[in-house]
């Protein structure tokens, strides 16, 4: 697969945050009923991890899953397991209704790193992101000045991003200019 | 900018996120409805001043509809619903009352 | 003359001296200064010329509330027009001049009008200018356009940078004196969390200058200490140069900082729009004192008492030598007490109360001042500045019993709580008899998403003018919006204050109550839009009763200011005008922003490359660098067309790209069509009801074209379905359908159909979608892959996954051309990738790849329709002759009832046909056909008009579809089609079919 490329390869910006392009990352997109029995283990065997509440996202190594409405789960991983997790899931869930496809291709994901992230992204969606509103373990699907993105946070100092592959661009240069060095606003500091 | 809360996902989150569907509850008429009917379905919509059912879709959140019960004048957001409903829950109705004696939308009240 | 005094300067740095220019003059001033007080310290007492009469016009006042001092700020890209000198930060190297005058300050043509005044009166231009009617836009408009207007239009693009911040808090208090500062403690002693915003850079408000006491230490002392104590609060925050611009629904709060207007060199934002939502607002924004209505009161020197205190301690700056202080109130004795102590001359305190003041009056009179009680100002003496006042009694007519000489007025007409912020969003407004002033309806406040209100207003906002009042007012404000956020106020009990005002104000609108015409003539109202008593009377006798009549027709209060220092007196005299109390009469609305704020903090980050979102395919590069001639679509660029060579002209471009896809080998980059599953055991059944035609039939591997229809049953869109399996679906969609069509399915099944058990992913971006196009396209993809793509293996109007130089793929064979095609989709990120490939193996074909107009041309000579063209929202199937697409079989599909309306099924509509030029010629895109008469408006009766028009490079001619009443039935018929010169074409009735009718080339 030396000739996949992601939406933005090596793209970064070093400011008040870091702003990297995260490159190939897998993701499946999965519809289906959350609380179904077949669903809930297929998860657990595929992703090993436990299914995510509402708003949530649960980490397992390389993995993750989180929850994006009540009838659909994103779930991470690296992007060479995705054919595979495809059909370990097409087989684990033959027999119900459900659709799982890959996204990975459709996304771009940027990973703003350093202290003042939650202010980038506080400067570009509607979301309150002080830590008592927003911290590790969530994710939160809005709109990102025009675009639609989620987010969430792998740690305190993290922020990951993930928005449509087309508008990558438009949302580098949000990222980057919103994370310029003289624009703190230091309200989370 | 009204702020809705969602209720598919839970998120309460402003205006700019959600999209606007019009009137909620609307019965289909499709073939071997009569022009009156069919008019009526597709063309004589609620417009109050006061009480609306109302739909909403968390366009830029979790993509689902929802209804919200508001106020067309004072903006006052008495409760939002899923969409999967032909009617307002009762939990809703209740507020309505309790808040604006009276009320009545189309049949309910 | 106005200068800078020895010692005093509260806010200044006196080690740090600043240079400045104002009109090309070099000046100075010092660390601290606003742009006023230092051109106030250079003697720069005139600043402007007056919007309408050009009359010279001073600095008034002090804050955000200054009608006249208004300048052209910057040059270049930092070029900024109205920039209000009273609430700029001096900074060193600030550039600024004078706006309005022509050809200078000093001397000014325009000054004219002032002599011309009594012509001029309020409704001139509306009477003057509405006849003859041709002459307002060639002579009048253009005349009133140059004329108008206050400062000059930027030309060069702003260079600086702006954002948004969107923050959220329990309690928002807005202003940061002494009463923003006691609600925010309270507030944040309770635990909510706090924000405290505050305009300017400084804290305290007006209580510095004002004094007082509060718990017995002096008031400049406690706002330190409480300064201090907000800091060490984790849960409060606290911001300067951050302006409460708006109050909006549900809490919404829109505050405007200004992060480098004082240090422009600084690096980063220039202004950030926090946009915040706040379960409680407390709005303690204090209050602005009123002028008088004398004659001459807008000459420069006289000004409003406060702002004369003002200069004196905040900056050290005596406006003049001798002060006349007119006042119908107390606080006005503090400036002529303030001036007094600093050495100052204060001639007279011409209080047109008969009981004059109480205790200030005292200490007036010990310091040696004169008092005047029951007198007022007949006029201003003076031009550029004020010389002198006339005195009279304030009943009477105004006739001279005295003049003085003097070379300041400061004046007070009482004070108004600032209820801007209060009223944004419905807060309600009460007459307060005592203080003539609006007041916060405190039972009628705005209220929010839970119905519950959610401003309170503090202090003198909410009518709590003198600082006993105040402290109480604002301790208990700030307890009542932490209570309402949900948080527990602390017990304890509010500081105690002491204040100097005694005696009760008098509404005093007009000076001398009689005075006659030449004096009201004279008297301003509105200082920016050049307002008068006798205008608004005026108004009021042409029968503009209502206030927002009055208003328009006058102008009070529609200037930049939006009438801060003159409505309430403009309100006071036409309530006089109309015989009826001043409630009755009401006030305007009051909107945001409450000073104006910038453009770019409107717009935010939303400039230049983020202006909007663009979207690129996967291919956009190799686009980029093969000279692709954009055009946007939706928020996608795609290619136009590509130019061979930098001098290729547009349309021998396309035409090339056509006639070597249609000769041997094109490629398109379809990624942007809409991609979306759908999957489930009622996929099928899901289909069956949003295309027109059967798609349960489909058999997987099989593609079939299909339309969609709104319930009104208008096509909406159209576009190959591909059954990839018994459960699932792929529809293509329109490039600008993709997510409008995602989210119509996602409605039926949400809304509609919640039991059926479909699910919709939209795929439109994981796939790049390649166009292989021409004779050549199965050899080049043969080159390419070892898969069996022969006519048998896949057939015109089947798919199948293939392996193409390596990398997965499917490919569709579906054509939009008419010639043998391919579409192949790949995960986007091998686009680029296969892209290249593809390039490589057909360049022995002569691959050519081709952009939107080639793709729409081919099209037309196909006779395909394209939605947005033969389309535009009023278009069924049946207008398009597309029967054979709508199925006869289905008791519903969406769409059909409505189909099957009157109207719709009347015969007599327009039908698609295509339409040949006798000429050969080009018809206009969008141009009517005409035929016999006219229609009630006189117009040429229409029988059609055309939907798409190209050039056919494979015809030779000009090719074109429309909609031609009865026009199936009329082939061969020529109708007439003018053209906007008047010049007419006439073009043959033809079918829509001009290339490969038989459909040989497509299906081989």
């Amino acid at each position: 697969m030396s000739n996949t490329i992601s939406a933005l390869p090596g793209a970064t910006y070093e400011g008040a945050v870091r702003v990297q392009e995260m490159g190939l990352c897998g993701m499946i997109s999965l519809r289906g009923d959350h609380g179904d029995e077949k669903l809930i283990s297929a998860i657990k065997d595929i992703m090993g991890t436990v299914m995510p509440g509402q708003r949530e996202i649960v980490h397992q190594d390389e993995r993750a899953a989180a929850w994006m409405s009540p009838d659909e789960l994103l779930l991470l991983l690296p992007y060479a397991d995705v054919r595979d997790a495809l059909t370990r899931l097409e087989t684990a869930l033959a027999g119900t209704h459900f659709l799982a496809v890959n996204v990975s291709d459709a996304r771009a994901v940027f990973r703003l790193h350093g202290g003042s992230a939650r202010e980038v992204i506080a400067k570009l969606c509607p979301v309150d992101m002080s830590p008592g509103a927003f911290g590790p373990g969530q994710i939160r699907r809005t709109r990102m000045a025009q675009i639609p993105a989620a987010f969430w946070m792998p740690d305190e100092d993290s922020v990951h991003v993930v928005c449509f592959r087309s508008v990558a661009q438009y949302a580098f240069d949000l990222l980057k200019q919103s994370a310029h060095p003289q624009a703190g606003v230091g309200l989370y500091a | 900018m009204m702020i809705l809360t969602c209720p598919c996902c839970g998120v309460t989150g402003e205006e700019t996120e959600f999209h606007q569907g019009g009137e909620a509850h609307l019965t289909r008429f499709g073939p071997g409805s009569s022009e009156t009917e069919f008019h009526d379905y597709l063309f004589s919509k609620e417009n109050p001043k006061g009480v609306h059912l109302e739909r909403w879709r968390h366009a830029y959140g979790c993509g689902k509809w929802f209804i919200a019960a508001r106020n067309t004048v004072t903006l006052e957001v008495y409760g939002t619903y899923a969409a999967q409903t032909t009617e307002p829950p009762q939990d809703i109705k209740d507020t309505l009352s309790a808040k604006v004696p009276g009320w009545s939308w189309r049949e309910f009240a | 003359m106005s200068t800078r005094l020895a010692t005093g300067g509260r806010l200044l740095d006196k080690g740090r001296a600043l240079e400045f220019t104002f009109n090309g003059k070099r000046l100075k001033g010092y660390e601290g200064d606003t742009l006023a007080s230092a051109l106030l310290a250079n003697d720069q007492m005139m600043v402007g010329r007056s919007f309408k009469y050009h009359r010279p016009r001073g600095i008034v006042a002090s804050g955000a509330e200054e009608p006249n001092a208004l300048f052209n700020m910057g040059a270049g890209g930092k070029f900024e027009p109205n920039q209000r000198a009273t609430t700029t930060e001096l900074f060193d190297g600030l550039t600024c001049a004078s706006q309005n005058h022509w050809p200078s300050l000093e001397f000014d043509i325009g000054a004219i009008n002032n002599s011309l005044a009594r012509f001029l009166p309020a409704g001139f231009y509306y009477k003057m200018f509405m006849h003859p009617r041709p002459l307002w836009k060639h002579v009048y408009e253009p005349f009133i356009r140059q004329s108008a207007g206050l400062g000059k239009a930027p030309r060069d693009r702003d260079e600086d940078t702006y954002e948004h911040f969107y923050a959220f808090f329990d309690v928002v208090v807005i202003g940061g004196g002494i009463a923003g500062l006691l609600a925010a403690r309270e507030a944040g002693r309770a635990g909510a969390k706090v924000l405290l915003m505050e305009q300017t850079a400084h804290w305290g408000g007006r209580a510095p200058v004002d004094g007082g006491t509060v718990d017995g230490r002096p008031v400049d002392k406690v706002v330190e200490e409480i300064v201090s104590e907000l800091n060490e609060m984790n849960n409060v925050t606290l911001r300067t140069r951050l302006m409460g611009a708006g109050v909006y629904d549900h809490g919404y709060l829109m505050g405007y900082e200004r992060l480098t207007d004082h240090q422009p060199q600084a690096k980063g934002p220039r202004h950030r729009l926090w946009r915040i939502r706040a379960a409680q607002i407390v709005t303690a924004t204090g209050a602005i004192e009123r002028p008088l209505s004398f004659a001459g009161n807008d000459i420069p020197g006289v000004m409003l008492a406060s702002a004369v205190r003002d200069y004196a301690v905040d900056y050290g700056v005596s406006i003049g030598d001798r002060t006349v202080v007119v006042t119908n109130n107390d606080d006005a004795y503090l400036t002529a007490i303030t001036l007094k102590k600093l050495g100052l001359d204060v001639p007279a305190i011409i209080d047109a109360r008969p009981q004059g003041a109480g205790a200030l009056a005292e200490e007036a009179k010990a310091l040696g001042i004169r008092i005047e009680t029951g007198k007022g100002v007949a006029k201003v003496k003076g031009g550029r500045r004020v010389t002198g006042v006339a005195i009279c009694m304030q009943a009477g007519e105004g006739a001279a019993l005295e003049e003085i000489a003097c070379d300041v007025v400061a004046m007070s007409g009482g004070w108004s709580p600032v209820v801007h912020l209060w009223s944004h969003c419905g807060g309600k407004l009460l007459w307060d008899n005592e203080n003539a002033m609006f007041k916060p309806d405190v039972d009628k406040a705005p209220t929010g998403a839970a119905g519950e209100a959610f401003v309170v207003a503090a202090g003198a906002a909410n009518g709590a003018l003198k600082l006993a009042d105040t402290v109480a007012d604002a301790h208990a404000a700030g307890r009542k919006a932490a209570k309402s956020a949900g948080n527990t106020p602390m017990s304890g009990d509010a500081p105690k204050a002491d204040s100097s005002l005694e005696n009760p104000m008098q509404p005093i609108w007009l000076m001398p109550q009689g005075a006659k015409y030449e004096l009201r003539a004279k008297a301003w109202l509105d200082y920016q839009n050049d307002v008068k008593v006798s205008d608004v009377q005026l108004a009021a006798r042409e029968g503009f009763e209502s206030v927002e009549h009055a208003k328009r027709y006058t102008t009070l209060g529609m200037a930049t200011d939006q009438g801060k220092l003159s409505n309430i007196n403009g309100l006071a005299i036409l309530s006089d005008a109309l015989d009826q109390p001043i409630p009755q009469t009401g006030t305007t609305t009051f909107r945001p922003p409450y000073t104006p704020i910038s453009m770019g903090a409107i717009a935010g980050e939303a400039r230049g490359p983020v202006f909007q979102p663009l979207r690129r395919t996967p291919m956009h590069d190799w686009h980029e660098a093969n000279s692709a001639y954009w055009e946007p679509v939706g928020h996608w660029r795609r290619p136009y067309t590509f130019r061979k060579t930098p001098g290729e002209a547009i349309d021998a471009a396309v035409s090339r790209e056509i006639t070597q896809t249609r000769q041997s080998l094109g490629l398109l980059d379809a990624s942007t069509l809409g991609k979306l599953v759908v999957k489930g055991p009622d996929a099928g059944k899901f289909l069956d009801m949003l295309y027109t035609n059967m798609m349960s039939t489909l058999k997987p591997g099989r593609c079939r074209y299909g339309l969609m229809c709104s319930e009104n049953g208008f096509l909406m869109d159209d576009g190959v379905v591909a059954r990839l399996d018994e459960d699932t679906f792929l529809c293509h969609t329109t490039t600008g359908g993709a997510d409008s069509i995602h989210a119509h399915m996602e409605d039926w099944l949400q809304c509609e159909w919640w039991d059926w058990n479909v699910y919709v992913a939209n795929l439109t971006e994981q796939y790049a979608q390649i166009g292989v196009v021409g004779p050549n396209a199965r050899k080049t993809l043969e080159k390419l892959s070892d898969d069996d793509l022969s006519a048998e293996a896949l057939p015109f109007m089947a798919w199948t996954d293939i392996t193409l130089a390596g990398i997965k793929a499917r490919a569709y064979r579906i054509s939009f051309s008419g010639e043998l095609s391919y579409e192949i989709a790949v995960d986007a990120g091998q686009g680029r990738a296969l892209w290249d490939k593809l390039m490589e193996a057909g360049a022995e074909f002569g691959v050519t790849p081709y952009g939107t107009e080639a793709l729409h041309v081919m099209r037309a000579e196909k006779g395909f329709i394209m939605i947005g063209d033969e389309t535009d929202g009023t278009v069924i199937p049946q207008d398009l002759c597309m029967d054979w697409a709508i199925s006869k079989k289905k008791d519903d599909y969406l769409g059909k009832r409505a189909q099957a309306r009157s109207f719709m099924a009347n015969t007599e509509r327009w039908k698609l046909v295509g339409l040949e030029t006798i000429d050969g010629s080009v018809l206009p895109d969008g141009a009517y056909a005409v035929t016999d008469g006219t229609n009630a408006n006189g117009q040429r009766n229409t029988q059609g008009r055309v939907t798409s028009s190209y050039h056919s490079p494979t015809l030779g001619r000009g090719i074109a579809m429309g909609l031609v009443h009865n026009g199936p039935d009329r082939m061969g018929q020529v109708i007439d089609i003018p053209k906007v010169d008047g010049t007419v074409i006439k073009a043959k009735i033809v079918p829509p079919v001009f290339y490969d009718p038989e459909g040989k080339k497509q299906n081989v």
